[in-house]
């Protein structure tokens, strides 16, 4: 299983990614993530990669292996399409974010991306995380809702999810958390 | 057996707790810094972070002299700081293990440069390790501190980023209660002066000789022997994309990559009908291996630029291309990394732009000043190199270029080997401007503690250097501390400082703000009284955009620092109570 997330530095992909991790790992499979810290993570393009099964040997997940791809934001989601297996769920948070050509004016933010993917019959979930990480009483968990939705989708248990946040998500946090991933799961 | 999902170099620091350490010295750099936060968790070991790796490597020198065991960890270009004791201690050896990890950065994610570290073992006569996976960082740390006090040599762990930041099991073990050896004098051993030094060379070499037999029957080195029609001698992430672009072939996977294991390299190519050396980088086993008269093929056929892929080598080995199911057929914009909203280096960048001078630039957060709009630096070379490289430019440009330009650099990059840059300005009679950005953090690294922030790596409080009392304390009179968010006072007190016919320092002081004492709470918001003048976009900030409607300011991101307040002529930019 090839789970690709992908966003803006600061979203959070890396936690949400070390949850899907937590998961797999519960669910008795050889897991391997592989993340990016460092520069892109001062609000460039980020991706982190969770890949599980029998055996696991490249961490990395290339064009045309992702089984699942959970996109922060909506540009993010239209630049990782070629990572996308046939046949792939592509789950998008509607939500966008200028990315520096566009503020500056040098290039325009491309119109009707969901539409536009789902024209090339593609599957795809969308959810507006943002709101639901309000009603769940923090903007910082648009993450934590997205997992929310992909766990939904996925051939894992309900209790191996609720497990691997408790894995994944410090104390102080979970319970936020937890609500987050509920709204996200009902959505 | 407890087993856990670590990163790589998490799992690093585990192999380090496990094998007994005591003494720790690393300066942060991605994408090796983490192996240090982690051993910091650990109270059984000492840890710190040194001003920079050269500092580092000598204070876990002189920890192995001493009888400890010892590691530092930094990224590929550290080596290149702290190569000077590396190449001694190889002479010197150790008495308790000492360790090196260093981590390279093959596609440059967050580098400079794409040096292999490899060359480095090569070079200083040093044992190499290369983990594939965390369980191999765990595994293969405690075995560098076996070979390192059974050889008595320094033993260097390679890592590359797809390994440090890769996660994957490790099976936890106890740690170890290695005793601190005593500590002995001994001259012929630890003093490297020529009479001592040329024996001890002797020794080196012999060492590296008994290290290349041992590797022929290590457990480090590993054949795997499937189909023979195709041979495969790899380590590291290279054996991972390997083993998932050809899983029937046989592999020599390396464990040990310096020196290397002849007698099992040449009966491993003597099994296969073909031989494939695959290595990121540089061709450093493969040279090797065709030194010892051995037919392979490697970067004839692979390139020697960027990260490997198990598709990449399916292409140039077999011939088989892959493509994409689903393409994008439109050409849509790049997401490059950008400052922060609320970034303390954005009020400095505006005002240099605005004054149009060269900017001579440094390793951090703040290269990200080069980038449109801003587009204010001129140069980046090494940490620390915007002081010296500026007082080399007024040298060949003459006095008037000093009144047009100045050199940025961190508070972190300063104390790491910028204040060396400042003595020699003083020293040689520069009258140039340094501008230090002191955010009271190590920032682009992900907030690491360094000598002016009061706080050790175990969270401590520790005396505090006072950059101010520094620089007056090299030789520098005129120093001035100043608000970068004070946009109009930070202007005049540059211009101030580009007349003074003398080496000056501004401090531009302002905390990080993603740090919590920034105090950043609500968000700005743009009024009706909006003229459209475009001044707000001046800042590259990512929280604002320009619409069809004029600039608005995405909720979001912003954080109401109130610098985009500060620069609207019209008033129009106000906090938006919450």
């Amino acid at each position: 299983m090839n789970i690709m997330i992908v966003g803006v530095g600061g979203q959070g992909t890396l936690l949400a990614s070390r949850i899907v991790g937590a998961a797999a790992l519960r669910a008795g499979q050889q897991v391997k993530l592989s993340e990016v810290h460092g520069m892109s993570q001062r609000g460039g393009s980020v991706v982190t990669y969770v890949k599980y099964g029998e055996r696991v040997d490249s961490p990395v997940i290339e064009k045309g292996e992702a089984d699942i791809i959970i996109a922060f934001e909506e540009l993010e989601a239209y630049r990782n399409l070629p990572y996308l297996k046939k046949d792939g769920v592509l789950i998008i948070n509607t939500q966008k974010t200028n990315p520096m050509p566009v503020i500056t004016g040098a290039m325009t933010y491309p119109v009707h991306i969901p539409e536009t993917i789902q024209e090339k019959g593609i599957k795809v979930i969308l959810c507006d995380a943002l709101e639901l990480a309000k009603k769940a009483g923090s903007i910082k968990t648009v993450n934590v809702a997205l997992i929310g939705v992909m766990a939904k989708n996925s051939s894992l248990s309900k209790d191996i999810w609720e497990g691997a946040l408790t894995d994944a998500v410090p104390p102080k946090f979970l319970a936020m958390n937890q609500q987050a991933f509920t709204l996200g799961y009902q959505s | 057996m407890m087993k856990k999902l670590m990163l790589g170099n998490e799992a690093i620091a585990r192999g380090a707790y496990e094998a007994g350490v005591h003494v720790v010295s690393s300066y942060p750099g991605t994408p090796s810094t983490e192996i240090t936060e982690f051993i910091a968790k650990y109270d059984e070991i000492y840890a710190e972070w040194a001003p920079n790796e050269k500092v580092a490597v000598e204070v876990a020198s002189g920890a192995a002299i001493a009888g400890g065991r010892a590691l530092s960890a930094m990224k590929h270009v550290g080596v290149n700081v702290a190569a000077d004791p590396l190449f001694t201690m190889s002479y010197i050896g150790v008495n308790g293990g000492l360790v090196l990890c260093v981590a390279d950065d093959p596609g440059m994610h967050s580098s400079q440069n794409e040096q292999d570290s490899r060359n480095y073992a090569v070079a200083a006569k040093v044992p190499m390790l290369e983990p594939a996976d965390s369980q191999e960082c765990c595994d293969f740390v405690k075995q560098a501190f076996e070979i390192s006090e059974a050889y008595d040599t320094p033993v260097m762990v390679r890592l590359t980023t797809r390994v440090a930041h890769s996660q994957s099991e490790v099976i936890l073990s106890p740690r170890a209660e290695i005793p601190v050896k005593a500590y002995e004098k001994n001259a012929a051993k630890n003093v490297m002066v020529p009479a001592n030094a040329r024996p001890k060379h002797v020794v080196v070499e012999e060492r590296m000789n008994a290290l290349s037999e041992a590797g022929n029957t290590s457990s480090l080195n590993r054949v795997e022997l499937q189909d023979t029609k195709i041979g495969i001698i790899t380590a590291g992430i290279a054996y991972q994309y390997a083993r998932e672009a050809f899983p029937d072939a046989s592999f020599l996977k390396l464990g040990m990559i310096h020196p290397l294991p002849k007698k099992l390299i040449a009966d491993f190519v003597s099994k296969v009908d073909v031989c494939y050396v695959i290595e990121e980088l540089d061709p450093v086993l493969e040279r090797q291996i065709k030194a010892m008269s051995l037919s392979v093929r490697g970067k004839e056929l692979l390139t020697e630029i960027g990260e490997y892929s198990a598709s990449l080598l399916r292409e140039k080995l077999a011939d088989m291309q892959s493509k994409p199911v689903y393409e994008v057929e439109e050409t849509i914009p790049v997401r490059p990394p950008v400052m922060c909203p609320g970034c303390s280096h954005r009020g400095v960048f505006y005002v240099l732009n605005k004054l149009k001078l060269a900017v001579s630039g440094d390793i951090g957060c703040y290269s990200l000043g080069y980038a449109k709009p801003l587009d204010s630096m001129d140069s980046i070379i090494c940490m620390g190199a915007s002081i010296s490289g500026l007082h080399g430019m007024e040298k060949a440009q003459g006095r008037k270029f000093a009144e047009k330009s100045v050199a940025v650099l961190g508070d972190s990059t300063f104390l790491h080997s910028g204040v060396t840059g400042l003595m020699n300005m003083v020293y040689n009679k520069s009258t140039s401007t340094v501008i230090i950005l002191d955010n009271s953090i190590t920032g682009m690294t992900g907030h690491q503690d360094n000598p002016a922030t009061g706080f050790t790596v175990k969270g401590e409080t520790t005396r505090q250097v006072d950059l101010k009392q520094l620089c007056h304390g090299v030789g520098v009179d005129l120093v001035t501390v100043a608000d970068p968010f004070d946009i109009d006072n930070f202007e005049k007190v540059v211009k101030m400082h580009l007349a003074a016919e003398e080496p000056s320092v501004i401090i531009a002081q302002r905390p990080c703000a993603l740090l919590k004492k920034a105090g950043y709470t609500g968000c700005c918001t743009i009024t009706d009284a909006c003229k459209n003048c475009k001044m707000c976009m001046k800042l590259g900030c990512p929280a604002i955009s320009m619409t069809d409607q004029g600039p608005v300011i995405d909720e979001t991101l912003c954080n109401g620092c109130g610098l985009c307040e500060h620069v609207c002529k019209f008033g129009a930019i106000v906090q938006k109570k919450s």
